[in-house]
Protein backbone atom coordinates (compact mmCIF):
# COMPACT_ATOMS: atom_id res chain seq x y z
CA UNK A 1 0.00 0.00 0.00
CA UNK A 2 1.02 3.68 -0.63
CA UNK A 3 1.43 6.21 1.41
CA UNK A 4 -1.29 7.82 -0.44
CA UNK A 5 -3.40 5.02 0.57
CA UNK A 6 -3.22 5.31 4.21
CA UNK A 7 -2.62 9.17 4.84
CA UNK A 8 -4.77 10.58 6.60
CA UNK A 9 -7.82 12.67 5.11
CA UNK A 10 -8.93 15.21 7.75
CA UNK A 11 -11.76 16.82 5.83
CA UNK A 12 -13.98 15.68 2.86
CA UNK A 13 -16.44 17.22 0.91
CA UNK A 14 -20.45 15.69 1.38
CA UNK A 15 -23.08 15.84 -0.70
CA UNK A 16 -26.28 14.86 0.89
CA UNK A 17 -29.96 15.90 0.17
CA UNK A 18 -31.54 16.80 3.07
CA UNK A 19 -35.91 17.05 3.04
CA UNK A 20 -35.35 16.75 -0.77
CA UNK A 21 -32.99 20.19 -0.79
CA UNK A 22 -29.25 19.30 -1.66
CA UNK A 23 -26.46 20.27 0.48
CA UNK A 24 -22.77 20.71 0.27
CA UNK A 25 -20.71 20.48 3.05
CA UNK A 26 -16.85 19.41 4.26
CA UNK A 27 -16.28 17.79 7.48
CA UNK A 28 -13.79 16.22 9.34
CA UNK A 29 -14.41 12.38 9.76
CA UNK A 30 -15.70 12.20 13.17
CA UNK A 31 -18.38 14.82 12.58
CA UNK A 32 -22.07 13.11 13.37
CA UNK A 33 -24.70 13.52 11.05
CA UNK A 34 -26.69 15.17 13.76
CA UNK A 35 -24.46 17.96 14.13
CA UNK A 36 -24.33 18.58 10.33
CA UNK A 37 -28.08 18.82 9.96
CA UNK A 38 -28.07 21.42 13.21
CA UNK A 39 -25.07 23.83 11.47
CA UNK A 40 -27.31 23.64 8.52
CA UNK A 41 -29.95 24.50 10.59
CA UNK A 42 -32.47 21.64 11.08
CA UNK A 43 -32.62 22.65 14.41
CA UNK A 44 -35.71 20.26 14.43
CA UNK A 45 -33.55 17.28 15.07
CA UNK A 46 -32.64 16.92 18.98
CA UNK A 47 -29.53 16.17 20.61
CA UNK A 48 -30.21 13.95 23.59
CA UNK A 49 -27.99 10.92 24.85
CA UNK A 50 -25.77 10.76 22.08
CA UNK A 51 -25.53 6.93 22.48
CA UNK A 52 -28.05 5.48 20.99
CA UNK A 53 -30.55 5.25 23.60
CA UNK A 54 -32.81 7.80 23.56
CA UNK A 55 -34.04 8.42 19.92
CA UNK A 56 -34.56 11.91 19.57
CA UNK A 57 -32.00 12.61 16.62
CA UNK A 58 -33.42 10.10 14.91
CA UNK A 59 -34.21 10.85 10.95
CA UNK A 60 -34.78 8.94 8.00
CA UNK A 61 -31.27 7.98 6.15
CA UNK A 62 -32.68 6.37 2.48
CA UNK A 63 -35.90 5.70 4.19
CA UNK A 64 -34.42 3.85 6.99
CA UNK A 65 -34.72 5.36 10.64
CA UNK A 66 -31.42 6.29 12.23
CA UNK A 67 -30.27 7.56 15.13
CA UNK A 68 -27.89 10.99 13.26
CA UNK A 69 -25.87 10.55 16.77
CA UNK A 70 -24.53 7.39 15.76
CA UNK A 71 -24.63 8.25 12.00
CA UNK A 72 -21.15 9.96 10.52
CA UNK A 73 -21.67 12.67 8.17
CA UNK A 74 -19.32 10.68 6.00
CA UNK A 75 -21.26 7.53 5.77
CA UNK A 76 -24.13 10.07 4.77
CA UNK A 77 -22.69 10.87 1.64
CA UNK A 78 -24.55 10.89 -1.66
CA UNK A 79 -27.90 9.54 0.31
CA UNK A 80 -31.14 11.34 0.94
CA UNK A 81 -32.08 12.42 4.62
CA UNK A 82 -35.25 13.00 5.94
CA UNK A 83 -36.42 15.13 9.53
CA UNK A 84 -39.36 15.68 10.66
CA UNK A 85 -39.89 19.27 9.05
CA UNK A 86 -39.42 16.66 5.77
CA UNK A 87 -42.75 15.23 6.10
CA UNK A 88 -44.92 18.48 6.24
CA UNK A 89 -45.49 21.55 8.35
CA UNK A 90 -48.22 24.13 9.72
CA UNK A 91 -49.26 24.48 6.03
CA UNK A 92 -49.35 20.70 5.11
CA UNK A 93 -48.95 18.58 8.17
CA UNK A 94 -48.53 14.97 7.60
CA UNK A 95 -51.26 12.36 9.42
CA UNK A 96 -48.86 11.63 12.10
CA UNK A 97 -47.68 15.32 12.99
CA UNK A 98 -51.67 16.23 13.42
CA UNK A 99 -52.46 13.32 15.25
CA UNK A 100 -50.07 13.63 17.48
CA UNK A 101 -51.53 17.27 18.10
CA UNK A 102 -55.36 16.31 18.15
CA UNK A 103 -54.08 13.33 20.95
CA UNK A 104 -51.82 15.95 23.08
CA UNK A 105 -49.32 13.15 22.34
CA UNK A 106 -46.23 16.03 23.22
CA UNK A 107 -45.50 17.44 26.63
CA UNK A 108 -42.35 19.37 26.67
CA UNK A 109 -41.61 18.13 22.94
CA UNK A 110 -38.46 17.47 22.65
CA UNK A 111 -38.46 13.67 22.15
CA UNK A 112 -41.74 14.14 19.63
CA UNK A 113 -39.45 14.98 16.43
CA UNK A 114 -37.57 11.58 17.15
CA UNK A 115 -40.81 9.60 17.87
CA UNK A 116 -42.67 11.00 14.85
CA UNK A 117 -39.81 9.75 12.17
CA UNK A 118 -39.78 6.29 14.17
CA UNK A 119 -43.36 6.38 13.82
CA UNK A 120 -43.20 6.86 9.63
CA UNK A 121 -40.48 4.50 9.46
CA UNK A 122 -43.06 2.03 11.20
CA UNK A 123 -46.31 2.72 9.43
CA UNK A 124 -44.12 2.33 5.84
CA UNK A 125 -43.11 -1.04 7.08
CA UNK A 126 -46.32 -1.76 8.95
CA UNK A 127 -49.28 -0.02 7.66
CA UNK A 128 -51.79 -1.50 10.35
CA UNK A 129 -49.95 -1.90 12.91
CA UNK A 130 -50.89 -4.02 16.66
CA UNK A 131 -50.05 -2.14 20.12
CA UNK A 132 -47.42 -4.07 20.12
CA UNK A 133 -45.59 -3.57 17.01
CA UNK A 134 -45.76 0.36 18.12
CA UNK A 135 -44.35 -0.37 20.94
CA UNK A 136 -41.40 -2.45 18.86
CA UNK A 137 -41.42 0.31 16.71
CA UNK A 138 -40.40 2.78 19.35
CA UNK A 139 -38.63 0.83 21.45
CA UNK A 140 -35.54 3.32 20.74
CA UNK A 141 -37.69 6.88 21.87
CA UNK A 142 -37.52 7.89 25.06
CA UNK A 143 -40.31 10.17 26.54
CA UNK A 144 -39.96 11.12 29.96
CA UNK A 145 -43.63 13.32 30.30
CA UNK A 146 -46.26 11.60 28.87
CA UNK A 147 -46.30 7.79 29.95
CA UNK A 148 -46.22 7.00 25.90
CA UNK A 149 -50.19 5.95 25.77
CA UNK A 150 -51.23 9.87 24.05
CA UNK A 151 -48.43 8.95 21.56
CA UNK A 152 -49.14 5.09 20.66
CA UNK A 153 -53.18 6.60 20.52
CA UNK A 154 -51.90 9.50 18.01
CA UNK A 155 -49.83 6.44 15.61
CA UNK A 156 -52.67 4.22 15.71
CA UNK A 157 -54.76 7.09 14.54
CA UNK A 158 -52.48 8.39 11.81
CA UNK A 159 -52.11 4.68 10.33
CA UNK A 160 -56.02 4.77 10.34
CA UNK A 161 -55.68 7.97 8.37
CA UNK A 162 -53.31 6.56 5.80
CA UNK A 163 -54.90 3.78 5.37
CA UNK A 164 -57.75 5.75 4.39
CA UNK A 165 -56.07 8.20 1.85
CA UNK A 166 -54.55 4.83 0.57
CA UNK A 167 -57.67 3.55 -0.33
CA UNK A 168 -59.74 6.62 -1.57
CA UNK A 169 -55.96 7.68 -4.05
CA UNK B 1 -19.05 15.79 20.43
CA UNK B 2 -16.51 12.75 19.37
CA UNK B 3 -12.65 12.99 19.54
CA UNK B 4 -11.10 13.42 16.22
CA UNK B 5 -9.89 10.31 14.65
CA UNK B 6 -9.19 9.05 11.25
CA UNK B 7 -11.31 7.00 8.68
CA UNK B 8 -9.99 4.91 6.46
CA UNK B 9 -12.47 4.17 3.46
CA UNK B 10 -11.63 0.85 1.82
CA UNK B 11 -13.65 -0.02 -1.44
CA UNK B 12 -13.09 -3.57 -1.88
CA UNK B 13 -12.56 -6.41 1.17
CA UNK B 14 -8.79 -6.95 -0.28
CA UNK B 15 -7.91 -2.80 0.34
CA UNK B 16 -9.69 -3.36 3.58
CA UNK B 17 -7.57 -6.51 4.94
CA UNK B 18 -4.28 -4.65 3.67
CA UNK B 19 -5.13 -1.62 5.70
CA UNK B 20 -5.89 -3.91 8.52
CA UNK B 21 -2.57 -6.14 8.12
CA UNK B 22 -0.86 -2.60 7.78
CA UNK B 23 -2.22 0.01 10.45
CA UNK B 24 -2.67 -0.20 13.77
CA UNK B 25 -6.91 0.13 13.42
CA UNK B 26 -10.29 -1.11 14.26
CA UNK B 27 -12.93 -1.69 11.77
CA UNK B 28 -16.21 0.31 11.84
CA UNK B 29 -19.92 -1.54 11.04
CA UNK B 30 -22.79 0.11 12.32
CA UNK B 31 -21.04 2.03 15.06
CA UNK B 32 -23.64 1.48 17.37
CA UNK B 33 -20.69 0.60 20.45
CA UNK B 34 -17.94 2.31 18.90
CA UNK B 35 -18.72 5.39 18.64
CA UNK B 36 -20.53 5.98 21.93
CA UNK B 37 -17.69 4.37 23.81
CA UNK B 38 -14.83 6.75 21.98
CA UNK B 39 -17.43 9.85 23.26
CA UNK B 40 -17.27 8.44 26.52
CA UNK B 41 -13.26 7.81 26.69
CA UNK B 42 -12.76 11.15 24.60
CA UNK B 43 -9.62 9.90 23.52
CA UNK B 44 -8.40 11.54 20.57
CA UNK B 45 -6.39 9.72 17.61
CA UNK B 46 -7.55 6.21 17.09
CA UNK B 47 -8.06 4.92 13.50
CA UNK B 48 -11.01 3.07 12.61
CA UNK B 49 -12.08 1.33 9.23
CA UNK B 50 -15.01 2.09 7.52
CA UNK B 51 -16.71 -1.15 6.49
CA UNK B 52 -19.75 0.66 4.78
CA UNK B 53 -18.90 0.58 0.67
CA UNK B 54 -17.70 -3.75 1.54
CA UNK B 55 -21.90 -4.80 0.20
CA UNK B 56 -20.31 -7.83 -0.26
CA UNK B 57 -20.27 -8.72 3.46
CA UNK B 58 -24.19 -7.85 3.77
CA UNK B 59 -26.69 -9.90 3.24
CA UNK B 60 -28.05 -13.69 4.44
CA UNK B 61 -28.28 -16.97 1.99
CA UNK B 62 -29.81 -19.72 2.75
CA UNK B 63 -29.20 -23.54 1.38
CA UNK B 64 -30.90 -26.50 2.39
CA UNK B 65 -27.33 -27.77 4.79
CA UNK B 66 -26.44 -24.18 5.77
CA UNK B 67 -27.66 -20.57 6.44
CA UNK B 68 -24.41 -17.79 5.75
CA UNK B 69 -24.87 -14.90 6.88
CA UNK B 70 -22.66 -11.77 5.72
CA UNK B 71 -20.68 -9.64 9.04
CA UNK B 72 -22.32 -6.69 7.64
CA UNK B 73 -25.86 -7.86 8.00
CA UNK B 74 -28.16 -5.53 11.20
CA UNK B 75 -30.25 -6.96 13.17
CA UNK B 76 -33.35 -5.37 10.85
CA UNK B 77 -31.89 -7.48 8.31
CA UNK B 78 -32.96 -10.48 10.51
CA UNK B 79 -36.18 -9.04 11.28
CA UNK B 80 -37.25 -8.58 7.66
CA UNK B 81 -35.70 -11.94 6.01
CA UNK B 82 -38.70 -13.91 5.45
CA UNK B 83 -37.23 -17.65 5.96
CA UNK B 84 -35.11 -16.71 9.58
CA UNK B 85 -38.18 -17.56 11.47
CA UNK B 86 -37.44 -21.51 10.29
CA UNK B 87 -33.34 -20.81 10.15
CA UNK B 88 -32.89 -19.63 13.48
CA UNK B 89 -36.21 -19.10 15.63
CA UNK B 90 -33.72 -17.98 18.60
CA UNK B 91 -32.21 -15.23 16.30
CA UNK B 92 -35.64 -13.56 15.29
CA UNK B 93 -36.80 -13.42 19.28
CA UNK B 94 -33.49 -11.74 19.85
CA UNK B 95 -33.74 -9.77 17.21
CA UNK B 96 -37.05 -8.30 18.32
CA UNK B 97 -36.20 -7.38 21.66
CA UNK B 98 -32.45 -5.76 20.36
CA UNK B 99 -31.99 -2.06 21.47
CA UNK B 100 -34.51 0.16 19.70
CA UNK B 101 -35.53 0.64 15.66
CA UNK B 102 -32.33 2.90 15.25
CA UNK B 103 -30.01 1.05 16.83
CA UNK B 104 -31.66 -2.12 14.52
CA UNK B 105 -30.90 -0.48 11.64
CA UNK B 106 -27.24 0.58 12.50
CA UNK B 107 -25.85 -2.57 14.38
CA UNK B 108 -24.31 -5.41 12.67
CA UNK B 109 -24.15 -9.63 13.78
CA UNK B 110 -20.51 -9.03 13.20
CA UNK B 111 -19.49 -6.19 15.69
CA UNK B 112 -22.24 -7.92 18.25
CA UNK B 113 -20.02 -10.86 18.12
CA UNK B 114 -16.45 -8.94 17.85
CA UNK B 115 -17.35 -6.73 20.50
CA UNK B 116 -16.77 -9.47 23.28
CA UNK B 117 -19.74 -8.17 25.78
CA UNK B 118 -21.23 -10.60 28.08
CA UNK B 119 -24.43 -9.08 27.16
CA UNK B 120 -24.38 -9.68 23.54
CA UNK B 121 -27.32 -10.63 22.28
CA UNK B 122 -26.65 -12.16 19.21
CA UNK B 123 -24.43 -14.43 20.51
CA UNK B 124 -26.39 -16.71 22.89
CA UNK B 125 -28.57 -17.56 19.64
CA UNK B 126 -26.19 -18.42 17.60
CA UNK B 127 -23.96 -20.14 20.11
CA UNK B 128 -27.24 -22.66 21.10
CA UNK B 129 -26.87 -23.27 16.50
CA UNK B 130 -22.94 -24.34 16.92
CA UNK B 131 -22.57 -20.93 14.45
CA UNK B 132 -19.18 -20.86 12.79
CA UNK B 133 -17.24 -17.70 12.03
CA UNK B 134 -15.23 -17.09 8.96
CA UNK B 135 -12.39 -14.34 9.62
CA UNK B 136 -10.44 -12.79 6.52
CA UNK B 137 -6.95 -11.47 6.82
CA UNK B 138 -4.37 -10.62 4.30
CA UNK B 139 -2.77 -13.98 4.90
CA UNK B 140 -5.89 -16.04 4.12
CA UNK B 141 -8.99 -17.02 5.49
CA UNK B 142 -9.24 -19.39 8.41
CA UNK B 143 -12.97 -20.52 10.07
CA UNK B 144 -13.45 -21.24 13.67
CA UNK B 145 -16.81 -22.59 16.29
CA UNK B 146 -17.84 -18.95 18.04
CA UNK B 147 -17.55 -21.28 20.99
CA UNK B 148 -13.45 -21.28 20.69
CA UNK B 149 -14.08 -17.59 19.33
CA UNK B 150 -15.31 -16.03 23.07
CA UNK B 151 -12.19 -16.00 25.09
CA UNK B 152 -12.74 -14.10 27.97
CA UNK B 153 -14.42 -10.48 28.94
CA UNK B 154 -14.61 -8.49 25.79
CA UNK B 155 -11.35 -10.62 24.21
CA UNK B 156 -12.08 -12.48 21.40
CA UNK B 157 -10.01 -14.79 18.91
CA UNK B 158 -9.59 -12.09 16.61
CA UNK B 159 -6.50 -11.23 15.47
CA UNK B 160 -6.15 -7.01 14.93
CA UNK B 161 -5.45 -8.22 11.18
CA UNK B 162 -8.34 -10.18 11.03
CA UNK B 163 -12.20 -9.08 9.40
CA UNK B 164 -14.69 -11.35 10.71
CA UNK B 165 -16.34 -11.74 7.14
CA UNK B 166 -19.24 -14.14 7.32
CA UNK B 167 -21.02 -16.28 10.74
CA UNK B 168 -22.96 -20.01 9.50
CA UNK B 169 -24.79 -22.42 10.46
CA UNK B 170 -27.06 -25.50 10.18
CA UNK B 171 -30.41 -24.68 9.88
CA UNK B 172 -32.32 -26.64 12.67
CA UNK B 173 -33.74 -30.20 11.74
CA UNK B 174 -37.62 -31.89 12.58
CA UNK B 175 -37.99 -32.24 15.77
CA UNK B 176 -35.74 -29.79 16.80
CA UNK B 177 -36.62 -26.14 19.32
CA UNK B 178 -34.46 -23.55 19.28
CA UNK B 179 -35.51 -20.65 21.96
CA UNK B 180 -34.87 -17.14 23.64
CA UNK B 181 -35.45 -14.84 26.02
CA UNK B 182 -34.27 -11.76 27.28
CA UNK B 183 -34.49 -10.71 31.22
CA UNK B 184 -34.23 -6.86 31.27
CA UNK B 185 -35.37 -4.09 33.20
CA UNK B 186 -37.59 -3.10 30.60
CA UNK B 187 -38.70 -4.36 26.85
CA UNK B 188 -37.10 -2.71 24.31
CA UNK B 189 -33.57 0.08 24.61
CA UNK B 190 -32.07 -2.39 27.44
CA UNK B 191 -29.27 -4.30 28.42
CA UNK B 192 -29.60 -8.07 29.25
CA UNK B 193 -29.35 -9.11 32.75
CA UNK B 194 -29.88 -12.94 31.88
CA UNK B 195 -29.82 -13.96 28.26
CA UNK B 196 -31.03 -17.68 27.58
CA UNK B 197 -30.82 -19.58 24.19
CA UNK B 198 -31.82 -23.00 23.48
CA UNK B 199 -31.29 -25.76 21.42
CA UNK B 200 -33.52 -29.11 22.21
CA UNK B 201 -34.28 -32.31 19.46
CA UNK B 202 -35.74 -34.81 20.20
CA UNK B 203 -35.91 -38.03 18.29
CA UNK B 204 -38.49 -40.95 19.17
CA UNK B 205 -39.14 -39.33 22.64
CA UNK B 206 -35.40 -39.00 23.39
CA UNK B 207 -33.17 -35.68 23.57
CA UNK B 208 -30.11 -36.14 21.11
CA UNK B 209 -28.61 -32.92 21.44
CA UNK B 210 -28.95 -29.89 23.72
CA UNK B 211 -27.33 -26.53 23.96
CA UNK B 212 -27.93 -24.19 26.85
CA UNK B 213 -25.72 -20.52 25.57
CA UNK B 214 -25.95 -17.94 28.49
CA UNK B 215 -25.77 -14.42 28.41
CA UNK B 216 -24.76 -11.88 31.11
CA UNK B 217 -23.81 -14.15 33.95
CA UNK B 218 -20.41 -14.23 32.98
CA UNK B 219 -17.22 -12.84 31.35
CA UNK B 220 -18.53 -13.84 28.21
CA UNK B 221 -21.62 -15.77 26.99
CA UNK B 222 -20.90 -19.59 27.97
CA UNK B 223 -22.34 -23.12 27.09
CA UNK B 224 -23.58 -24.46 30.38
CA UNK B 225 -22.66 -28.06 28.72
CA UNK B 226 -22.63 -30.16 32.30
CA UNK B 227 -26.19 -28.95 31.76
CA UNK B 228 -26.45 -29.96 28.23
CA UNK B 229 -24.96 -33.28 28.98
CA UNK B 230 -27.54 -34.12 31.82
CA UNK B 231 -30.44 -33.74 29.22
CA UNK B 232 -28.93 -36.15 25.98
CA UNK B 233 -29.57 -39.85 26.13
CA UNK B 234 -33.17 -40.04 27.20
CA UNK B 235 -36.83 -38.53 27.42
CA UNK B 236 -36.86 -34.57 29.12
CA UNK B 237 -38.53 -34.83 32.26
CA UNK B 238 -39.20 -32.83 35.47
CA UNK B 239 -36.52 -34.10 36.76
CA UNK B 240 -34.02 -34.00 34.39
CA UNK B 241 -35.03 -30.45 33.12
CA UNK B 242 -34.58 -29.36 37.13
CA UNK B 243 -30.95 -30.99 37.48
CA UNK B 244 -30.25 -29.25 34.18
CA UNK B 245 -31.49 -25.63 35.43
CA UNK B 246 -29.64 -26.40 38.81
CA UNK B 247 -26.24 -27.03 36.62
CA UNK B 248 -27.00 -23.98 34.59
CA UNK B 249 -27.52 -21.71 37.40
CA UNK B 250 -24.11 -23.62 39.28
CA UNK B 251 -21.95 -22.67 35.64
CA UNK B 252 -22.75 -19.27 35.54
CA UNK B 253 -20.63 -16.70 37.41
CA UNK B 254 -22.45 -13.52 37.59
CA UNK B 255 -21.66 -10.10 38.93
CA UNK B 256 -23.54 -7.83 41.28
CA UNK B 257 -24.33 -4.22 39.25
CA UNK B 258 -26.86 -1.31 38.83
CA UNK B 259 -29.12 -3.76 36.59
CA UNK B 260 -29.32 -6.96 39.13
CA UNK B 261 -27.38 -8.88 41.67
CA UNK B 262 -25.36 -11.55 41.66
CA UNK B 263 -27.80 -14.24 43.39
CA UNK B 264 -30.81 -12.92 41.42
CA UNK B 265 -29.18 -13.46 38.01
CA UNK B 266 -28.28 -17.08 39.29
CA UNK B 267 -31.77 -17.50 40.30
CA UNK B 268 -32.93 -16.06 36.83
CA UNK B 269 -30.98 -18.33 35.35
CA UNK B 270 -32.44 -21.41 37.24
CA UNK B 271 -35.54 -20.29 36.39
CA UNK B 272 -35.04 -19.16 32.65
CA UNK B 273 -33.41 -22.70 31.79
CA UNK B 274 -36.22 -24.66 33.67
CA UNK B 275 -38.95 -22.28 31.46
CA UNK B 276 -36.89 -22.97 28.34
CA UNK B 277 -36.54 -26.18 28.16
CA UNK B 278 -40.05 -26.90 29.06
CA UNK B 279 -40.97 -25.16 26.23
CA UNK B 280 -38.39 -26.60 23.99
CA UNK B 281 -39.87 -30.18 25.37
CA UNK B 282 -43.14 -29.90 24.23
CA UNK B 283 -42.44 -27.86 20.84
CA UNK B 284 -40.00 -29.98 19.75
CA UNK B 285 -41.95 -33.32 21.06
CA UNK B 286 -45.40 -31.97 18.99
CA UNK B 287 -42.96 -32.26 15.91
CA UNK B 288 -43.40 -35.93 15.82
CA UNK B 289 -47.08 -36.69 17.01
Amino acid sequence: MTDKETQMITEKRVDIQVNGQACEITVPAWRTLLEVLRELGHKEVKCGCEKGDCGACAVLLDGKVVDSCLTLAWNAAGRSVTTVQGLGGPDNPHPLQTAFIEHGSAQCGYCTPGMIMAAKALLDDIPEPSLKDIKRGLSGNLCRCTGYTRIFSAIQAAAETLRQQETTS
Amino acid sequence: MLPPFELLEPHSLDQALKMLATSESVPLAGGTNLLPDLRARGEAGGRFISLAALDQLHGIEHSDSRVLMGARTTLSDILHDPLMPTAAPSLVSMAKVFAGSMVRNAATVAGNICYGSPSADVVPPLLSLDAELTLASAAGERTLSLNDFLLDYKKTARRPDELLISVSWAPPTTGTANLFYKLGRRRGDAITVVGVAVTITIEKGNCTKARIALGSVAPTVFRAQEAEEALVGGPLTATTIGTAAQAAAQASRPIDDIRASADYRRHAVHMLVRRLLTEAWQTAGSQHD
